[in-house]
C-alpha cells in the first residue's frame, strides 16, 4: 500500500516537474514575445504571467499534495448516487415504487445533473473554504495579495483554479455513470466545443460563486451557508429532473430561473444528453455568461472588500 | 529617499468614526533602519498599511522609489518586503516552500527561485527545519522564516511590524541580529514597536508618534539628550527619620529634578549622573543605606513623557 503511494506521489512530482518546465517556457516565450514593446510595458505583462503562474503553481503543489482526498471528496457523491439509483433500485424489481418513479432513463437524466453537482461542490470546495480560512484567524491571504499583481487578479486565479478543479470533477462522473448503473449511460457529445464551452463557463461560474461566498461569508458560518443555501440551490438546480418537466408547477419552473444551477445542469445536458428535452443553447449560454459576469463581480466587490481597509 | 510618507491621513467609518491618522509626515533615507515608536492604537499598523498597499489613505501621499502606492499598488509592492504582526505563513506548504513560493509569485525561474530560497534558509539557520510546516514551528523560528520570505525577493524597503511582539528574549535578540544583518544588504527597514530598548538599539533614526501624529523625530541619542531622558536613582533606606529636609536639600541642586520621600526610603530624578552620586551615598548614610538602583537615561521617559501613563486599550 505505501509502495502504491509512494508511486502515485513521485509520479504526480514528475507531472509537477514537467508543468513547471512547461510554464517557465511559456513565460519565457510570452516574455520574448512582448519585449518588442517598451520595456516598461514588456516588464508589466511579463511579471503578470509569472505571478499569476506562480500562484496557480502553488495551488498545484498543495492539490497533488492531496489529490487522493481530492478525488474522494469529488468521487464519493456522484458514486454513491449512481449506485443507489441506477444500481440498486432498478434491481429491487417492479415491487419497489422507487425503481419505477425514476423510470428507465433516470440514468440518463442524472448524468448531466451529477455533473453539475460536482462542478458546482468543487468550486465551492475549491474557493470559498481556502479563502474562508485564509481571511479568518491566520490571514494567510496577505502574503498572496502582497504578490505584484493587481488584486483582481489574486482572485482571477483562486476561480480559475478552481474552475479546473471542477472540470475534473465533471469529467470523472462520465466513466461512472458508464460503469456503475444497471444499465449503461453513455455520454452523446455532438457538439465538441459547446461541450467545452459549457463545462468552461459552468466551472468558472462555479468558482465567482465560491469568490461571493467565501468573501462575504463570516468564516464562522461557512458551514451554516452550505445547508441554507448550497443544498437548497443544488436539489431545485434541474439537477434530478429536466427544466421542461416542471410545466405543472409552473411558479417553480419560472422561480427556478434564478437559480444559476438550473443553466449549468441544462446546458451539460444540452451537451451530453441531447436527446432529454432541454433549454435552448442560446439561452443557456447568456444565462450563463450573465451569471459569471454577475456573481464575479460581486465576488470581487467583496474580495476587495476584505483585503483593502 | 526612499520612503516619502506626507500629509498621510487615515479616517475609518466603520461603526464609529476613528481618526487613525493625522497627518503623519515621515522620510527615510537609504539604508538605514526606522523605528516607528508609539502606544497600541499610535496609528504605527495603519501606517505601515497605508505604505504597504493593505490599506488606502484618507488623504496624503506614501511613495517608495517616487511610486506612489495607492495609484501603482502592484508596481510599488515589487519593492516592498512586509513582516506582519501576525504569523501569516502559508500553512499548507513547509518552510523551504513558503520561499520558493513567494519568489514565484515575484517572477523568479524555478532554478532562481529554488536557489535563492536554499541561499535565504542557510542565512536565517533554517536548513534544518526546511521541510516542517508553519504550526510545528516556535514563534522565533516562524518569525525567522517571515523575515527570509519578506526580503527573498530583494525588496527595496521591508516593513516589520512588531517583529518581537510574543518572542521569548533569545528569539528576540536573534530576530535583532537578523535585521542588523540586513544592513548590509542595503536594504532600508521600517520597523514598529513599543519595547523601548528594541527602538534604542537597532533604530538609526526614530519617530515617537501617538494619535495619528509624529511627536518627536530623531536619533535615539537626540531624543534622550533633547526630550528630557533622566536618570533615576531609587534609595532603600532603613531609617526614614529626617528624610524630608534631605529630599529639600537634593531639590535645591542644580541637577536634580526632583527628590521624592517614597515609603522604601527616597527616590532622586537627575538631569545627570555626573558627581551627583558620592553626594547621594554620603548623604543616605547617615539614613542606613540598604540598597541604591539606578536606571539610566532611557527612551521609556522620553516616551512617557510625550505619550503620557495613561493605559490604552
Amino acid at each position: 500500500m505505501n509502495s502504491f503511494r509512494m508511486k502515485i506521489g513521485k509520479s504526480l512530482k514528475e507531472l509537477l516537474d514537467m508543468f513547471l518546465r512547461d510554464l517557465e517556457a511559456l513565460t519565457r516565450d510570452l516574455d520574448h514575445r512582448i519585449s518588442g514593446n517598451p520595456e516598461s510595458i514588456s516588464l508589466e505583462a511579463g511579471i503578470f504571467f509569472k505571478a499569476f503562474g506562480g500562484l496557480f503553481l502553488r495551488d498545484l503543489r498543495v492539490l497533488t499534495r492531496e489529490f487522493l482526498p481530492f478525488v474522494a471528496r469529488v468521487g464519493m457523491q456522484p458514486l454513491l448516487f449512481l449506485f443507489v439509483f441506477t444500481f440498486i433500485l432498478p434491481r429491487m424489481g417492479n415491487g419497489n415504487p422507487m425503481a419505477v418513479a425514476g423510470g428507465v432513463d433516470f440514468g440518463t437524466i442524472l448524468l448531466p445533473g451529477l455533473m453539475a453537482v460536482a462542478i458546482m461542490f468543487s468550486g465551492i470546495a475549491g474557493v470559498a473554504l481556502p479563502l474562508s480560512s485564509e481571511f479568518g484567524i491566520t490571514r494567510e491571504i496577505d502574503d498572496r495579495v502582497m504578490c505584484p499583481v493587481p488584486l483582481w487578479a489574486v482572485a482571477l486565479e483562486k476561480v480559475c483554479f478552481s474552475a479546473m478543479q471542477s472540470i475534473i470533477a465533471a469529467l470523472l462522473v462520465i466513466p461512472m455513470a458508464r460503469y456503475i448503473p444497471a444499465v449503461p449511460v453513455r455520454a452523446e457529445v455532438h457538439h465538441w466545443f459547446l461541450f467545452a464551452l459549457v463545462l468552461v463557463l459552468a466551472s468558472l461560474l462555479a468558482g465567482s460563486l465560491g469568490l461571493v461566498i467565501g468573501s462575504t461569508v463570516n468564516p464562522k458560518q461557512i458551514g451554516l451557508v452550505f445547508s441554507i443555501i448550497v443544498v437548497p440551490i443544488t436539489f431545485l438546480g434541474c439537477v434530478y429532473y429536466p427544466w421542461a418537466w416542471l410545466d405543472k408547477i409552473s411558479w417553480l419552473k419560472y422561480g427556478v430561473l434564478f437559480n444559476p444551477i438550473v443553466y449549468i445542469s441544462e446546458g451539460l445536458r444540452a451537451a451530453v444528453t441531447p436527446s432529454i428535452e432541454h433549454m435552448p443553447w442560446w439561452a443557456i449560454m447568456v444565462a450563463l455568461f450573465f451569471f459569471t459576469a454577475a456573481l464575479g463581480r460581486w465576488g470581487l466587490k467583496g474580495f476587495l472588500g476584505r483585503v483593502l481597509s | 529617499m526612499i520612503v516619502e510618507i506626507e500629509k498621510l491621513t487615515k479616517v475609518y467609518l466603520a461603526k464609529q468614526r476613528v481618526v487613525a491618522l493625522e497627518g503623519i509626515d515621515l522620510e527615510l533615507k537609504q539604508g538605514e533602519i526606522f523605528g516607528l515608536l508609539g502606544p497600541n492604537g499610535a496609528g504605527k499598523t495603519t501606517t505601515i498599511s497605508i505604505a504597504t498597499t493593505r490599506a488606502l489613505p484618507t488623504s496624503g501621499r506614501v511613495r517608495i522609489k517616487g511610486i506612489d502606492v495607492v495609484k501603482h499598488p502592484a508596481h510599488a509592492r515589487r519593492m516592498i518586503g512586509v513582516v506582519p504582526q501576525f504569523n501569516t505563513l502559508d500553512r499548507s506548504l513547509t518552510v523551504f516552500e513558503n520561499l520558493y513560493f513567494h519568489c514565484r509569485y515575484f517572477g523568479f525561474s524555478h532554478a532562481h527561485a529554488k536557489s535563492r530560497s536554499l541561499e535565504l534558509l542557510t542565512q536565517f539557520m533554517l536548513s534544518e527545519r526546511r521541510d516542517a510546516y508553519p504550526p510545528q514551528l516556535s514563534g522565533g523560528l516562524a518569525q525567522r522564516v517571515q523575515i527570509a520570505r519578506a526580503i527573498a525577493h530583494r525588496p527595496t524597503v521591508l516593513f516589520l511590524d512588531e517583529p518581537s511582539a510574543g518572542l521569548d528574549p533569545q528569539s528576540r535578540m536573534a530576530m535583532w541580529s537578523a535585521v542588523e544583518g540586513l544592513r548590509t544588504e542595503g536594504i532600508t527597514v521600517l520597523l514598529t514597536t513599543h519595547y523601548m530598548e528594541e527602538a534604542d538599539s537597532l533604530s538609526d533614526r526614530l519617530a515617537i508618534i501617538d494619535y495619528g501624529r509624529v511627536l518627536a523625530l530623531g536619533s535615539p541619542e537626540k531624543l534622550k539628550a533633547t526630550l528630557g531622558a533622566h536618570t533615576i536613582f531609587d534609595l532603600k533606606l532603613r531609617s526614614r527619620d529626617g528624610l524630608e529636609p534631605l529630599a529639600v536639600k537634593l531639590r535645591a541642586r542644580r541637577d536634580v529634578t526632583s527628590a521624592d520621600v517614597t515609603p522604601g526610603g527616597l527616590r532622586v530624578i537627575a538631569a545627570s549622573s555626573e558627581g551627583l552620586l558620592p553626594d547621594l551615598v554620603q548623604a543616605a548614610a547617615g539614613h542606613g543605606l540598604r540598597d541604591l538602583q539606578i536606571t539610566e537615561p532611557s527612551l521609556e521617559t522620553v516616551f512617557i513623557e510625550l505619550t503620557g501613563r495613561d493605559l490604552r486599550e
